[in-house]
């Protein structure tokens, strides 16, 4: 590891394992501007707005030159800021430049610098050819005339989550980022987790708005909106609503939710109490059979799209469970059915696949409609907040709804990686004292890391277990198991690196904040006095009513056959 | 649909190359030394066999100047504009061929897929300026009647080959 | 054929062949260089070959067919550099040079000369006042100093054999029996010699670095990219003298612990691999490459791979980029080539002309390749000579020698007898000299301070009839549609300089745009990525601070003072001889062309689109260009 001193303008910043000046240089509190600078990212240097001048003369990208004994840089020198200033108007030059009506508006990193480096002309006429919005995925939407090229979602895409679904396209001036002969986004390998969206720096990958079709059921009397709240949202929004970053504002959030006018009000941790219970018993089904393993969970719907494009001949390892959500709704539409109002439910979810997942047709009810009507994100959810004008930090927590008004800690976790597993484990786990269920915590399920392994007994068997997140380190892990160079029982996917919390629903935060996200939820978990999801109240009710011989029916999915439907059908078409 | 491509084809030069996605340069210039252009069925094929993201293979073919993703011309003519050439008056030669085919910077290839003008940074014939090449053969010292010539006996040999 | 196993069995290889060509009282070498192949040189080989065996003369294509006496030699030869005289034919012992030849020619060339000894005048190279018999007396090869280029268009240039007789890869064997690889860095050393293809590097440290490296696998990679527009040295080598080039790449192998290496050719150069993949073949099989070479330790392999159209893959992590199968997009550096290149591993990177050097240097010893050119930059250089020069051509001249030297002895003064104007040296990274330059030595250090650059050696000859703006414009051009894209600077700085120039060039310029472009220019050579990028102003700069009264012009008087530039034309009917017939107004495709008949009629300035159509149309002369 490198150490030594650098001097910072003048000032001695010691070098503690930094690998580049851009790092060293924000430890000294200096933030040096950047576009295409990730620490999860590879170093791209393409920007060029984090340069540097070194004492003679010579101008350095910081983000991509390691710190070094008895270096002399400045930041700001006069050069320095003309070349940024220029860097800044020949970006703008090609931009659109409507920030007022843009879906980033307030969030863009390129509005952000030019109001900080106080671009007030842009001297080039705006050349770059119109091009359409691309609307066609249900996730995203992208407008290249907002591009930046900064390479940040192309990045992402293929070296964090192995999609590849885009890329840059020709070069020089006619350079673009797009899928394969720049067709729709929907016809690429895009499974929809909206990580591209995270990282965009400006208004060229956004998530796709819900907020107006949701503003319209709650305004019609004659519709019953019923909201359910995915476990990672309540710790998502802390952030930007002047609360603390990872704060527990589930009860903040229903209160608002029934001020915009929601009739029910659920948490989609009381479904995923369901998902435990289902997917346990498979599991054991499974461990008792040999068969179909390593089971891999079902919950992430980005993680389903990705298998069923890379990895077809897994479809039958994955879990038959439905997610939480669509367990849950299908639960409330079930519950609802009789009302002489128009049921709408609608998913609050920190993932923008939800959106896809909701439209799939295997969750379509008799009449096609679906289960869950409108998924919206945290974002969209702070964006209705806003657009209410509620002071958001005044309201009074509420509690949800009955009859699903309880939840257990296993549920609440799910919204973190790892928390699947130990909220399963929770359940197999013969022994039920509190010491077990503790030290189930540090069996190597918790923390942030892309890829976790555990190892535990059940009965006289060892257990094997993985969990990932991050679709690269999920597609690493697939090859070492159809390699036979590693053998597993469970895994857990995740597609967002960090399970939920870190979902590109959310609002996006740095590692620091992602790592609060989630200890918000362990600390939920730790406040609950209902811990294990077979412990929650309302199960026995349910599956001896609602659910009683529709188990099958409204909690489970057969992703391998409709696959193979889709394909059959494709024959079809192929052969005409 | 029409099948363009012979998979087989695609399979002998991918088995050349051992499958190796390292080697998707030489793919490419293979099959399109094949095919005159990059068939589309081409980057599904190969993004399928070597397990390659198709827009990746697509943003490299889109990146250098060479591979075309349009059919080209029977007679692929390509004009030197490197600073040799273009000191010694290589614009008006490929202004004429244009004239003479109907041709412009956007559409590069005739109607009847006989030719294709294409300007090329430099051939490195640069003693021979202006030089152009019609397939792989370098020819020197134009001027833009001389190349009105070229074309005419090309397209005479056309005629006469069809009749 | 047998691998060679050990010293003593290529020395005895080599020996066998130099005797055979040593039977060979007379050669025919018929250049078969891109540009004289270009010209019909394949045809002539094979009149020749035709011809000869017609008259039972018997001649020998390659050396292993072995004579038992004296035979005369037919070969294809690499490129002269003469190009613009092609296609060129050299007939040895004499050293006759004959130009323009027609196959017509071969039967009086075979009788005259091959038979008679004596020299044919009328194919002798002239200028106005004299004819010159041998190659060595043409004033274009006089002045040079062939010591890279010195194989070239002198031996087969297909032939493993040849380049054997002539004592080819005896450095090769110097070095793998008789010296340590730190024996050869210590030869580098004491050279200087420094890199080719641009900056000047000294190789010597760059190999020593990639040595350092503790990587088990290293790689030795040759940029033959040689993408320069109006540079074709690297192209000439590989033609013509491929094993010249193996033979340095295995050297620097062998210094540096390497056992693979990989040749990067230009998409443009179908020639030059063909060559190159040949001559791979040949010394495959004679164990010259491959695994335990000459039955050492040492092995090596070389790939060939193709460009595919692509100038910024000349830049070196590009190139390595494009050999790794992806976008030539350069990357930021450190980590660098030398520690981590292709595949990520330690690399050393040369371009042709660079790793040609290397083996006269081992052979003749640092100190030797130390006292030619200058003392900061040693040894030769090869120049592609181009543009409105009498003699265009490939030459190679010492270090330090001057513009005036190579454009007036070399080069033959100006075509046509036009002023001298400027010169663009090092393509479009490079910039301009002027007059005033004239009298420069051409160095690395010397250029650098003029603000142009050697880089891979292209020379552009420019006379007062070129139009310096537009010049900057074409180079613009160039680098922006050859920019990756990848960096702002060079991204949007390219495209919005190239959008002043054509503004300025049309006469829509204004007197702020030097400022704009200038200020363009400091952003992108400071802040841009890679070397293309950093030095793509490079040519505005030059023409700026040389010529930028001719900017002013273009912009102030909306004039092009050499009439070039089309748009700044004006066409104008001379009242004296027009005699209003109105033939003028029948051709103007925008009508802006009007008058009564018999009157004289005048040009619509604001409409007219200087086609010309009315110029040639008028039949009393009276409209022409102001």
């Amino acid at each position: 590891m490198s150490s030594g001193i650098v001097m910072i303008d003048n000032i001695p910043v010691e070098i503690k394992g930094e690998t580049n000046l851009l790092a060293l240089i924000r430890k000294a509190g200096i933030d040096l501007p950047t576009f295409c600078y990730y620490s999860e990212l590879s170093v791209y240097g393409a920007c060029r707005m984090c340069v540097v001048e070194t004492k003679k003369g010579a101008i350095e990208a910081a983000c991509s030159t390691p710190p070094q004994d008895g270096m002399e840089i400045f930041t700001n020198t006069p050069r320095l800021k003309r070349y940024r200033k220029m860097i800044l108007e020949l970006l703008l030059s090609n931009h659109c430049r409507d920030c007022t009506i843009c879906e980033k508006n307030g969030q863009c990193k390129l509005q952000e610098l030019a109001e900080r480096f106080g671009i007030s002309r842009v001297r080039f006429a705006n050349t770059a050819d119109q091009t359409p919005m691309d609307t066609s995925s249900l996730a995203i939407v992208r407008d290249k005339s907002k591009c930046i090229l900064c390479g940040d979602c192309v990045r992402m895409c293929h070296e964090v989550q192995n999609v590849g679904a885009i890329d840059f396209i020709s070069r020089g001036a006619k350079i673009s980022v797009s899928t394969a002969f720049d067709e729709p986004i929907a016809n690429s390998s895009c499974v929809g987790c909206g990580q591209c969206a995270a990282v965009c720096p400006t208004g060229a990958i956004v998530i796709r708005r819900n907020t107006d079709q949701v503003w319209d059921a709650l305004s019609d009397p004659q519709t019953k909106v019923v909201f359910q709240i995915a476990p990672a949202v309540r710790v998502g929004l802390g952030g930007k609503m002047g609360q603390a970053q990872g704060e527990n504002l589930m009860g903040k959030i229903v209160a608002a939710l029934r001020r915009m006018g929601a009739d029910e009000v659920f948490d989609t941790a009381t479904g995923a109490d369901f998902t435990v219970l289902e997917e346990a018993n498979e599991f054991l089904g499974r461990l008792d059979s040999g068969e179909k393993l390593p089971l891999f969970t079902s919950c992430c719907p980005a993680w389903i799209n990705y298998a069923e494009k890379n990895h077809p001949d897994l479809l039958g390892n994955i879990s038959s469970c439905r997610s939480p959500m669509q367990m849950f709704s299908s639960m409330l539409k079930e519950q609802f059915k009789h009302s002489n109002r128009k049921v709408v439910v609608v998913a609050v979810m920190p993932c923008t696949a939800k959106k896809e997942e909701a439209a799939r047709k295997e969750f379509l009810d008799e009449n096609d409609q679906p289960y869950t009507d409108f998924v919206i994100t945290t974002q969209e959810l702070i964006a209705m907040i806003k657009e209410s004008g509620f002071v958001f930090s005044e309201l009074e927590p509420e509690a949800v709804d009955m009859p699903f008004g309880t939840m257990s800690g296993a549920g609440i976790i799910f919204g973190v990686t790892g928390g699947v597993t130990e909220a399963v484990l929770r359940r197999i786990s013969a022994n039920k004292s509190n010491g077990a269920l503790r030290s189930l915590a540090f069996t190597g399920v918790r923390g942030l890391a892309g890829v976790k392994e555990a190892q535990l007994m059940y009965g006289d068997r060892e257990v094997k277990i993985a969990i990932v997140s991050g679709l690269k380190n999920a597609e690493d892990l697939i090859l070492k198991i159809k390699s036979g160079e590693s053998y597993y029982d469970f895994v857990e996917v995740m597609a967002c690196p960090g399970g939920c919390v870190a979902g590109a629903g959310q609002p996006a935060v740095s590692n620091a904040a992602k790592q609060k996200r989630s200890q918000g939820l362990y600390d939920a978990d730790r406040m609950s006095s209902i811990k294990r999801s077979e412990e929650n109240p309302i199960m026995m009710s349910v599956y001896s009513g609602l659910l009683k011989g529709k188990v099958h029916h409204l909690l489970h999915v057969d992703y391998q056959a409709s696959y193979n439907e889709r394909h059959k059908n494709l024959l079809k078409e192929e052969c005409r | 649909m029409s099948q363009v491509c012979d998979y087989q084809k695609l399979d002998e030069i991918l088995e050349k190359h051992r499958y190796d996605s390292a080697s998707i340069i030489a793919i490419l210039q293979e099959t399109q030394e094949e095919y005159h252009y990059l068939p589309r069925e081409a980057f599904d094929y190969y993004a399928q066999k070597l397990k390659m993201p198709i827009a990746k293979i697509f943003s490299i073919a889109t990146f250098y100047e060479n591979f075309s993703l349009e059919p080209k011309g029977k007679y692929v003519i390509k004009v030197c504009d490197g600073t040799a050439c273009h000191v010694r008056k290589s614009v008006p030669v490929l202004d004429r061929l244009r004239k003479e085919l109907g041709l412009t910077a956007g559409k590069v290839t005739t109607d009847d897929q006989l030719f294709t003008v294409e300007i090329v940074s430099c051939l490195g014939a640069c003693g021979l300026a202006p030089a152009i090449t019609v397939n792989e053969k370098v020819i020197g010292l134009l001027t833009p009647d001389k190349a009105a010539e070229i074309l005419a006996e090309l397209k005479e040999g056309e005629s006469h080959a069809k009749a | 054929m047998q691998k060679l196993k050990n010293r003593e069995e290529l020395q005895a290889k080599s020996r066998f062949y130099k005797e055979t060509l040593e039977k060979q009282k007379v050669k025919i070498l018929v250049c078969a260089g891109t540009a004289c192949v270009a010209s019909g040189a394949l045809a002539i080989y094979d009149a020749f070959l035709k011809l000869l065996q017609e008259k039972n003369i018997d001649c020998q294509l390659t050396l292993d067919d072995e004579k038992e006496k004296e035979s005369i030699g037919l070969k294809r030869s690499g490129c002269h550099g003469f190009c613009e005289m092609g296609p060129l034919v050299r007939i040895e012992p004499w050293g006759y040079l004959y130009v323009k030849v027609q196959p017509e020619d071969c039967e009086e060339i075979v009788d005259v000369t091959v038979l008679g000894g004596r020299c044919l005048d009328r194919l002798t190279y002239k200028t106005e006042d004299k004819a010159y018999k041998t190659q060595e007396e043409i004033p274009f090869y006089k002045r040079q100093h062939r010591m890279v280029l010195q194989n070239c268009g002198h031996i087969d240039a297909n032939s493993l054999d040849e380049y054997l007789a002539i004592g080819g890869y005896r450095t090769l064997e110097k070095a793998l029996f008789d010296m340590t690889p730190e024996d050869v860095l210590k030869e580098m050393d004491a050279a200087n010699l420094r890199g080719r293809g641009g900056g000047g590097f000294p190789t010597a440290r760059k190999w020593r670095q990639v040595k350092r490296q503790t990587a088990e696998k290293k790689y030795v990679v040759c940029n033959g990219d040689e993408g320069d527009p109006g540079a074709f040295m690297d192209r000439s080598i590989m033609e013509s003298d491929p094993h010249r080039l193996l033979e340095g790449m295995m050297l620097a192998a062998y210094a540096v612990g390497s056992d693979e290496g990989y040749i990067y050719v230009r998409a443009e150069y179908p020639l030059a691999v063909t060559r190159l993949n040949r001559a791979i073949k040949q010394a495959e099989a004679m164990g010259i490459l491959g695994d335990n070479i000459l039955g050492t330790d040492f092995s090596f392999r070389i790939h060939i791979n193709r460009g595919a159209g692509a100038f910024v893959c000349g830049e070196g992590s590009a190139l390595t980029a494009s050999i790794e199968g992806k976008r030539g997009f350069p990357r930021v550096k450190p980590p660098r080539t030398v520690e981590q290149g292709l595949f990520d591993k330690p690399t050393v990177l040369n371009n042709v002309e660079t790793f040609a050097n290397v083996p006269m240097i081992i052979e003749n010893g640092g100190q030797w390749f130390r006292g030619i050119g200058t003392d900061n930059s040693p040894g030769t250089k090869a120049f592609a000579l181009t543009g409105n020069i009498a003699n265009t051509g490939l030459i190679e001249v010492p270090m330090g020698i001057t513009l005036r030297e190579i454009i007036y002895d070399i080069g033959g003064g100006m075509r046509g007898g036009a002023e001298f104007k400027a010169v663009q040296i090092g393509g479009p990274s490079g910039g301009c000299l002027t007059r005033e330059h004239l009298d420069l030595p051409l160095d690395f250090d010397k250029l650098q301070s003029a603000g142009a650059m050697i880089g891979s050696g292209g020379l552009v000859v420019m006379d007062e009839h070129t139009c310096m703006v537009e010049v900057a414009r074409f180079f613009m051009g160039f680098t922006q549609n050859e920019s990756c894209g990848k960096c702002i600077p060079c991204r949007e700085g390219t495209k919005r300089m190239l959008e002043i120039l054509e503004r300025i060039v049309a006469g829509q310029g204004e007197l702020s745009d030097i400022d704009l472009l200038l200020e363009l220019a400091d952003t992108v050579s400071s802040a841009a990525l890679c070397g293309l990028g950093k030095t793509a102003p490079s040519p505005i700069l030059s023409t700026i601070k040389y010529f930028r009264d001719e900017y002013e012009a273009h912009i102030v008087d909306k004039k092009c003072p050499t009439k070039n530039c089309q748009k700044l034309k004006m066409i104008v009917i001379d009242p004296q001889l027009c005699k209003g017939c109105s033939k003028c107004t029948r051709v103007c495709p925008v009508s802006a062309i009007s008058g009564k008949i018999k009157e004289p009629y005048v040009i619509d300035q604001t409409k007219c689109i200087k086609c010309g159509a009315c110029i040639e149309t008028c039949p009393f002369g009276a409209i022409k260009e102001d």
